[in-house]
């Protein structure tokens, strides 16, 4: 089905079911211990032999001399497999660097081996003797300092391919010269590790020449073609099985060398491998998202129009890689005549950065919302007033094209009356509570929303059961539920009688998830799967299609009416389609908004910082299900309070690694970090999304949240952090002197 | 994790002797310090005494009015306690302040005390570490040392210690109680139970091969407000950037031991007597001669708020 | 070297007689060697409470504890607490309350709050505690404190201590 027009009143609309907060339906598995997670298919395959990966002890250089011996005479060793033994692996575009390291070392902790035993325990001693000598090269690990020479780029980290590298609209320098009010400041964020509970794992499994693996992924057919291209074998010797993803982030998005390794060593031992990636080997294996130097310069007139708006980001990567994309939500979220937007690519010796939960935006909003509160502070505006004033319907470089739907202003105006902004006081560091200082913040929220092609499969069977199976993975979305939802809304079943089946590369390629487009863009593939799956329901049933409905197991047409099981009597009828995106994208700018915030709570004393208060007001069009939509909001604004407090993988840049590489070392927030959460949802459906009238959600709910966190402190304290994470070391001796 | 015997002893005496006749044997109480570091191979026991199940976990009171703990009682336990919750509120709030509730229940005193660093570079085998292999060098200074030590650190190591139950027991005069293999038992004031790196970062404690300890004693209630202030980045489950103890009296005289600062827990008696005088007064002497680094030189200046936190508190407390 | 040992324990009622690797840990007893995968493994270094399990009735970190030493412990993990088609009560507001998102922390989560429950009527104190010789109370604060040995990165927090309140009827 190809989306190309807004979409019209459709089955959906109804919302008998989609629109509800339904129970998650897969929870009584997950509170149980039922669900079985990439590691733990016992059932499906028995006897599995146990890899342990080896990580590369430097940042760069090669491989002098390995001396396996020790190694592979140690009690319970299978086998053990290095680059040498692999032969010459394949490498996806989705890779950055190859996932197999040797004799070439790229970053460190790059897997260089993978050790198989009968036992886990034999496996993880034999890899501490494997002896691995270096020869070191010097590499470059210094962001600000590497920034100096490197060149502009395009977002496909490309110099002068694709968009142009320097992006302007009108004449910023000469409107930044003349505007009455300025602001020209440099915000950094740093590297991030996506630390999702569930470490990358797979179990490998050789039939053959056919390869079958369950391996914690997002996308199932980018991880099966990866596989394939690696292990240079045709796809469709490929299977990937992942039903449960304990969450992902973006770190799950592409192939990592969990699959790889255990896949060349089961084939090296003929037998199943098991492989979970050691936590501190996580964070410099695998990806990271990359840390960012962003200047932003902002000229406006004395009533707070924004006239001038420049955005520069500069960040690095492995060679080939591609920049962060911080500056994409400054072309589009606040008017001005006179732009410019630039990114620079270093190349670093660190590991691979990538895509983690709103690639772009999360940094590059937790820079410009500072900016816009500092704006706002030099205006003596206040700061929503300041954000409504520049609001556009349209977007500002290409002034023909409007939103599709943008209702910023709401969401800026109700959380300021539910949060009682009013209470705020706009001089910084004067309201007290005991020994703690007390501020209040805000950001705006903004992140695009794309429509992915998705396909499914939809089954009606004999005895009325419905069955979806579509590659879509459920990272901690809620797909297994909002599928579910759809069908039910689409067919006319209870949700009793709707099975959902995700993630096997045998069912029908899915958009994923990932990018916040997952939900919109799976259900939309079921939407179009069911109206075929409809046509020849009443085809089977002698009715006219186009007036048929579908409710309460029943299909209707005109004054006739049936029970749908009757259309399966003579066999299952089973539909495939996909949902294809058109070109409404580029007629429209599809995004979505919203607004966070934040109160805090300072220590006047040692300068540390708790959230006491948190809200976010999400316009994001339809929301399938409030009660898992919810989930992904406060599931993001947690991150986002990881992000803004206490979450730093810290550069040595001496030695070219993440020092602090497990999750003791790398804080994120506990429950005593985050207090209750308010969520609020502007009733929507944008026709120009998709079928579905839905939009992404679960990122939108990370864009801002840091600078809403941010500027609370700063309004508490009445110190100005750029630097993030805004820990007490960076405000401590601007805080009040002690009496 | 290498291989090792793993054994049950039937008394204390049997668990030292065996200690002391088995070349590269360990105690182990709780694991979960022992544990984690097996599984990155920086501990490598090859015989392994289990010490539970010695009837070490009681708390009993001493004839001087004190508590002696034994050595098994758990973090949870101890700090549970009700006449620890009433006399000695810091050692229970050192104790609630550190790792999570699953961890404390397993935690032991005696292995608390003598629980490794931190310090990143010490847990990442690839990286040199006196600590770990003496004589390696040390990855941290000139590194990543936020978390690191601004005082009594040396040329070899500047790790800090990350127990937050002993910088209470600092500041309650504790004494550790241990036995050797011929059964020889000793009294270790806590003040000499940990060293300061020097040459020898390796040598963390005043034990002897195979000396167990049997029970931490306490002497008895001094009074005072107690406190115990943890400073982190996240709100729990973290180690302390720095932290408090401290026992202030009526008339604004007390004591003070320092966290996250050394090697040990940080105390030196005579600045306490600068305690009315208030907090910098204090800190100017407690820590003179620190020696931070670019990373941490923040943590002179957040002891001394982090004290006068204290301090008011403690005067807020007498109104 | 004898580095396998005997070891007798329950788990979920019944009866567990291993000849064990010393070096296996409880959570891989339970996950590998019983196929009890309810049980976690996050970061296998005591840093994220997924493993978390009761011992005795007590919470604690099962990565870090060596099988061998729990002879003759009675252990209960996540399948031992309810199943799908009867749910221990606090697994059922974890499903009313959407107290988790990818699951893969929840079944840590619900042990440990099994347990948290239980330190709070037996009256143990914690860090947020005001007057540490006074019986603590339920309120949510509370709960976050003594929760916070279990990692959510999906950030369920909010709906996590919803869902404990409304067993533990708090006392805010
Ligand atoms: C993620 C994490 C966070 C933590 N956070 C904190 C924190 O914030 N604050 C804090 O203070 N601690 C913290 N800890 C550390 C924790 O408190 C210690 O691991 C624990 O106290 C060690 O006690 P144990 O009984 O488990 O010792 P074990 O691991 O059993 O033993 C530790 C060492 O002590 C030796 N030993 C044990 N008992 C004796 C004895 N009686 N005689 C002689 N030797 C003995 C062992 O041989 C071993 O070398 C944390 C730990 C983890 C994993
Ligand atoms: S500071 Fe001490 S523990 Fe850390 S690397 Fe140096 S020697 Fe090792
Ligand atoms: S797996 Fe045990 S605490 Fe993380
Ligand atoms: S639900 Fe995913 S980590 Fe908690």
């Amino acid at each position: 089905m190809k989306f190309d027009t807004p979409a019209g009143h459709n089955p959906i609309d109804r919302m008998a079911v989609v629109g509800h907060p339904h129970d998650r339906i897969e929870g009584p598995l997950k509170t149980t211990g039922a669900a079985a997670y990439a590691a733990e298919h016992h059932h499906e395959v028995e006897n599995s032999a146990y890899g342990y990966i080896i990580g590369s002890a430097i940042a760069k250089g090669h491989i002098a001399s390995l001396d396996l011996s020790a190694a592979r005479s140690a009690p319970g060793v299978l086998a053990i497999v290095t680059a040498q033994e692999a032969g010459k692996l394949g490498k996806s575009k989705h890779n950055t660097v190859k996932l197999l390291g040797g004799p070439q070392i790229d970053h460190y902790h790059q897997a260089i081996a993978v050790v198989v035993a009968e036992t886990f325990e034999q496996a993880r001693a034999a890899a501490n003797l494997v002896l691995v000598e270096y020869t070191c090269e010097t590499g470059s690990y210094d962001l600000a300092e590497a920034l100096k020479s490197a060149p502009y780029v395009d977002s496909d980290g490309k110099q002068g391919k694709g968009a142009p590298s320097v992006c302007r609209f009108g004449d910023f320098e000469a409107a930044f010269d003349a505007a009455p009010v300025k602001l020209d400041a440099i915000y950094t964020t740093p590297d991030q590790s996506h630390m999702m509970m569930e470490p990358f794992a797979t179990i490998a499994l050789w039939r053959g020449d056919e390869l079958m693996v369950w391996t914690a992924t997002q996308m199932i057919d980018w991880g099966r073609t990866d596989l394939a291209k690696t292990l240079n074998i045709p796809q469709q010797k490929v299977r990937l099985i992942s039903p449960y993803v304990g969450g992902g982030f973006g770190g799950k998005l592409f192939l990592r060398a969990d699959a790889v390794m255990a896949a060349l060593g089961a084939r090296a031992v003929k037998r199943p491998v098991k492989i979970a990636m050691p936590r501190p080997l996580i964070p410099n294996n695998s990806t990271h998202r990359p840390a960012t130097i962003q200047r932003i310069r902002i000229g406006a007139n004395r009533d707070g129009a924004i006239t001038a708006m420049a955005h520069e980001s500069g960040s690095g990567d492995q060679p080939d890689g591609e920049p962060e994309l911080a500056v994409n939500q400054s072309k589009l979220l606040y008017a001005g005549a006179n732009r410019l937007t630039s990114m620079r690519l270093a190349v670093l010796d660190l590991p691979e950065g990538n895509a983690m939960r709103a690639p772009g935006e999360a940094p590059g909003m937790m820079a410009l919302e500072i900016a816009i509160d500092e704006m706002a502070e030099k205006l003596g505006m206040d700061p929503i007033l300041f954000r409504v004033k520049n609001d556009t319907p349209v977007d500002p470089h290409e002034p023909q094209r409007r939103f599709s739907q943008r209702n910023l202003v709401r969401c800026l105006e109700e959380g300021a009356e539910r949060f009682d902004w009013r209470k705020r006081n706009p001089q910084p560091g004067q309201t007290r509570d005991g020994r703690w200082l007390i501020g209040l913040g805000m950001a705006a929220a903004f992140r695009n929303s794309m429509l992915i092609s998705s396909g499914a499969r939809v089954r009606l069977k004999p005895d009325g059961l419905i069955i979806v199976e579509t590659d879509m993975t459920d990272i901690g979305t809620g797909s297994y539920t909002i599928i579910a939802q759809t069908a039910v809304e689409m067919m006319g079943v209870p949700l009793t009688q709707v099975q959902v089946k995700l993630a096997d590369s045998n069912f029908p390629v899915s958009s994923g998830s990932g990018g916040q487009f997952g939900a919109a863009s799976s259900t939309s593939g079921v939407y179009a799967a069911c109206v075929k799956l409809r046509e020849s329901v009443a085809q089977r049933l002698g009715f006219n299609v186009y007036d048929t409905t579908f409710a309460d197991g029943m299909v209707t047409s005109g004054n006739r009416s049936a029970a749908l099981i009757d259309a399966a009597r003579a066999g299952e009828l089973s539909e495939e389609d996909a949902i294809e995106p058109g070109d409404l994208e580029e007629t429209y700018q599809i995004s979505t908004f919203g607004s966070h915030f934040v109160e805090v709570g300072v220590d006047a004393y040692t300068g540390v910082v708790r959230v006491r208060r948190m809200l976010a007001v999400c316009d994001a069009g339809r929301i399938l299900n409030p009660k898992s939509a919810r989930s992904q909001v406060i599931g993001a604004m947690t991150m986002g309070v990881g992000g803004a407090l206490m979450e730093d993988l810290v550069v040595d840049k001496r030695r070219g690694f993440f020092v602090n590489h497990d999750l003791a070392g790398y804080e994120v927030p506990v429950h005593l970090d985050i207090p209750h959460q308010e969520v609020v949802f502007l009733d929507g459906a944008d026709d120009k999304a998709n079928p579905m009238k839905a939009k992404g959600i679960g990122e939108l709910g990370i864009c801002g949240v840091g600078a809403a966190v941010a500027n609370a402190v700063y309004n508490a304290t009445g110190v100005r952090v750029r630097d993030y994470p805004i820990t007490l070391d960076k405000h401590l001796d601007g805080l009040p002197a002690l009496i | 994790m290498r291989e090792f015997a793993y054994e049950r002893v039937a008394s204390l005496q049997d668990a030292a002797a065996k200690a002391a006749s088995t070349p590269g044997a360990k105690f182990i109480a709780g694991g979960t310090n022992l544990v984690d570091l097996m599984k990155l191979e920086i501990e490598t026991p090859t015989h392994l005494i289990d010490l539970n199940r010695l009837g070490l976990d009681k708390i009993e009171e001493t004839d001087d009015g004190g508590l002696r703990i034994g050595a098994m009682v758990s973090n949870t336990d101890l700090a549970a306690d009700l006449r620890v919750r009433k006399d000695y509120g810091a050692l229970s709030r050192a104790l609630l302040a550190g790792a999570s509730g699953q961890l404390r229940n397993k935690a032991s005193t005696g292995g608390n005390l003598l629980q490794r660093t931190r310090c990143p570079y010490f847990y990442d085998t690839n990286q040199p570490c006196n600590k770990r292999v003496p004589k390696s060098g040390c990855a941290a200074i000139g590194g990543y040392s936020r978390q690191l030590a601004i005082i009594g650190s040396s040329d070899s190591c500047i790790a800090t210690h990350p127990s937050d139950m002993a910088v209470a027991l600092r500041v309650l005069d504790a004494v550790v109680e241990t036995v050797n293999s011929q059964g020889r038992t000793r009294a270790i004031p806590i003040a000499d139970f940990h060293r300061l790196p020097g040459d020898t970062p390796d040598n963390e404690t005043a034990l002897e091969p195979g000396e167990l300890i049997t029970a931490v004693t306490l002497p008895r209630p001094i009074g005072g407000v107690h406190h115990y202030e943890k400073v982190r980045d996240r709100a729990s489950y973290a180690f302390a950037v720095v932290s408090v103890a401290a026992v202030i009296q009526r008339d604004g005289t007390g004591r003070v031991a320092l966290g996250g600062v050394a090697h040990k827990p940080w105390r030196i008696e005579s600045a306490e007597a600068l305690l009315p005088n208030g907090a910098s007064a204090v800190v100017a002497q407690l820590l003179a001669g620190a020696k931070p680094a670019r990373d941490n030189a923040f943590k002179l200046l957040l002891v001394e708020r982090t004290l006068a936190a204290v301090i008011a508190q403690a005067r807020a407390h007498e109104v | 070297m004898v580095s396998h040992v005997p070891v007798q324990f329950e788990v979920n009622g019944e009866v567990r007689e291993l000849f064990l690797d010393a070096r296996v840990t409880l959570l891989d007893v339970l996950r590998e060697h019983l196929h009890l995968t309810g049980s976690k493994k996050g970061c296998d270094h005591g840093q994220c409470g997924a493993c978390t399990v009761l011992v005795d009735g007590m919470r604690i970190n099962s990565c870090l504890s060596l099988a061998v030493m729990h002879e003759g412990d009675k252990i209960t993990t996540i399948e031992g607490l309810g199943a799908p088609d009867h749910l221990h009560p606090i697994q059922a507001a974890f499903v009313k309350h959407d107290a988790y998102q990818c699951g893969y922390c929840t079944p840590g989560q619900i042990c440990s709050a099994v347990a948290m429950l239980d330190e709070i009527k037996r009256g143990a104190p914690s860090y947020v505690s005001e007057d540490l010789t006074a019986d603590p109370t339920m309120t949510k604060l509370a709960m976050r404190e003594r929760m916070s040995g279990n990692i959510c990165r999906c950030g369920a927090y909010s709906n996590i201590v919803d869902a404990i309140a409304e067993i533990a009827g708090e006392s805010e």
